[in-house]
């Protein structure tokens, strides 16, 4: 039995507002992002200037196509190197080096990025000095943001494959599929869900990362982050708002469809389950 | 499985993975971090003992081959000394912990009743509700703190409003204040609070609710003694997730916060990009390291240990 049902005019005052708290900086942003007027105190009327600037500032396109570029490599890099992590944590019992990666997926969650980033600065520099590689730009970012998004991949994929039912795989294996047929049959299409969940939450850490970037990134490639933060350190800038609204409201999109889809999903399984037991 | 099943003839690859398997499932990951995550920290000890130096890398070597084909270890802890005269390190590692704790403190005492509410909600406004809470953990945190300015600046919303009510005569001076330090960090972490909260509170069997209440315990009392003890493992899980990343926080306290508002990040990030000292920064790290990560891992190894039991 859960709580459901009973409620507190007071308790649904302070949700509401609570709610409020969280959107109304968002919404305020997106409506000066139509302000025509450059100056934040005083609405100029309605425009779409901003969001055309957009287009042509070519600082700006250069850091998202990299932004992008980064966030995709590193979240695939992230799915890979997070999907054997998980499967050796879920599936190999005690292992050597077991204790050593449970502890390398669990630490950056809980790392300070700026530590995070130093170190692997001074680890580039080190190495680029050693063996000529990496050299800093978008190849260091990549593999710091792969280093991160593993850590989130592990978490949500292992927490799959220990729900998921093992005894499928096993009857596979019985009847003659080798471990890996059995895995990419029966397994994968089970922890398929938790895979498109954490690529995208690594999509979207990697794609708002400024921290780490600032760090490892070399003199000749800005992420879109590390371009806001130094045109907002500066105070207002219109042409900001508007990007921002953009990416708000990409991000909105994508969440809510993702939202639908899985309640979705949810329900028709729901259905199997129910029918299945009659 | 049995190993004597049946099988049938396969491909190079699938030879492979029997072979070898778990081994080439294991050490991608394992040497993937070990170089990228844990021996960077290697790296910044080493550096830690160098000196600062004008070249590139900007400090000097920790060993060197002199002509004799002999190795000099030049190693300094100049840079550990410096960190326990120059109180600002010091101070700035209380003052962070200090904010992180009460904000924290503020995101527990507002989202514990937004999670409470959420779990009281109908099935179908929980799954809604859990959307609205989710929404802006997905949304970028530079753009959102950004968000923020654009509210409590000296031209912003809150003061445009509160002076055409004619509530105030003055704009309130909220940016580049602790309090602003503050807004902005409950605002940005209220979320990661709530969602452990309301995960705990909705399993939270509302039968032994309505047993404290029926021996007659008034709902205030039901609440201390049988709520809040329950919900303790959303408490403990929200309110790491809020005050340790606050700990080391570097975007808010330098968008929103003063002079004044020193935290240990913003003083890593000044000591690397304004003052060039690498070592002293990388001496930093290893020293925050310690006082943080030291206690984290030992926590991080229990409850492992305890999931795995």
């Amino acid at each position: 039995m859960t709580m459901e049902g009973r409620s507190s005019p007071l308790l649904i005052s302070v949700l509401c507002l609570g709610i409020a708290f969280l959107y109304v900086p968002m919404v305020v942003l997106i409506g000066y992002s139509f302000n025509a007027s450059a100056m934040a105190s005083v609405w100029g009327g309605f425009s779409t200037a901003w969001y055309g600037e957009l287009l042509h500032n070519a600082q700006i396109l250069k850091a998202a196509a990299l932004s992008l570029e980064v966030a995709a490599a590193a979240s695939t890099g992230a799915l890979a190197l997070g999907t054997l992590a998980a499967i050796a944590l879920v599936r190999f019992g005690r292992f050597r080096g077991r204790l050593l990666l449970t502890g390398m997926v669990n630490a950056p969650l809980v790392m300070p990025e700026i530590i995070t980033g130093i170190t692997q600065l001074l680890l580039f520099v080190s190495m680029l000095q050693l063996v000529g590689w990496p050299s800093r730009g978008m190849t260091t970012i990549i593999l710091s943001h792969v280093a991160f998004c593993t850590a989130y991949v592990t978490i949500t994929v292992q927490s799959r494959l220990q729900t998921a039912d093992r005894s499928l795989e096993e009857a596979a294996m019985d009847l003659g599929a080798s471990p890996l047929a059995a895995f990419l049959d029966i397994t994968l299409p089970i922890i398929a869900p938790a895979l498109i969940s954490s690529w995208l939450l690594s999509f979207t850490l990697s794609l708002d990362d400024l921290v780490i970037s600032s760090f490892v990134s070399g003199p000749r490639s800005s992420t879109l982050p590390m371009v806001i933060y130094s045109k907002v350190k500066l105070g207002v800038s219109p042409d900001i708002n508007a990007l921002a609204s953009l990416i708000i409201c990409a991000v909105g999109a994508c969440v809510l469809l993702a939202g639908y889809l899985v309640r979705r999903a949810e329900r028709e399984r729901l259905l199997d389950a129910q029918l299945a037991g009659r | 499985m049995g190993d004597d099943s049946p099988r049938r003839p396969r491909s190079v690859l699938g030879r492979l993975v029997d072979r070898h398997g778990r081994l080439l499932i294991i050490l991608p990951p394992l040497v993937f971090l070990l170089v990228f995550f844990l021996i960077p920290f290697a790296f910044a000890l080493k550096i830690s003992f160098a000196e600062a130096a004008l070249r590139i890398p900007p400090f000097t070597d920790s060993w060197h081959v002199s002509a004799d084909h002999r190795v000099h270890l030049s190693l300094s802890v100049s840079n550990y000394k410096y960190l326990l005269t120059d109180e600002v390190y010091v101070v700035s590692y209380l003052y962070s912990l200090k904010t992180a704790f009460f904000s924290t403190l503020l995101c527990l005492l507002i989202g514990y009743p937004m999670a409470y509410a959420m779990a009281r909600a109908s099935k179908a406004t929980q799954g809604i509700l859990m959307l609205v809470i989710i929404l802006p953990f997905w949304t970028s945190f530079l753009l959102r703190v950004y968000a923020l300015e654009g509210i409590i600046r000296d031209n912003g919303l809150l003061n445009t409003a509160l002076l055409w009510l004619g509530v105030i005569h003055h704009p309130l001076k909220l940016m580049r204040t602790t309090a602003a330090v503050y807004l902005g960090i409950v605002y940005s972490y209220l979320p990661f609070m709530v969602l452990p909260l309301y995960a705990t509170l909705e399993k939270l069997d509302v039968t032994l609710l309505e047993a404290a209440s029926d021996l007659g315990s008034r709902p205030w009392r039901a609440f201390v003694d049988v709520t809040l003890p329950l919900s303790m493992p959303g408490v403990i899980a929200g309110s790491m997730l809020v005050f340790i990343p606050a700990i080391g926080e570097y975007v808010i306290p330098a968008l929103l916060g003063g002079p004044d508002n020193l935290m240990i990040g913003r003083v890593l990030w000044d000591e690397f990009f304004a003052n060039h000292d690498w070592p002293v920064a990388a001496a930093v790290s290893i020293a925050f390291l310690v006082v943080l990560a030291g206690p984290l891992a030992i926590n991080q190894y229990y409850r492992v240990r305890e999931l795995e039991q």
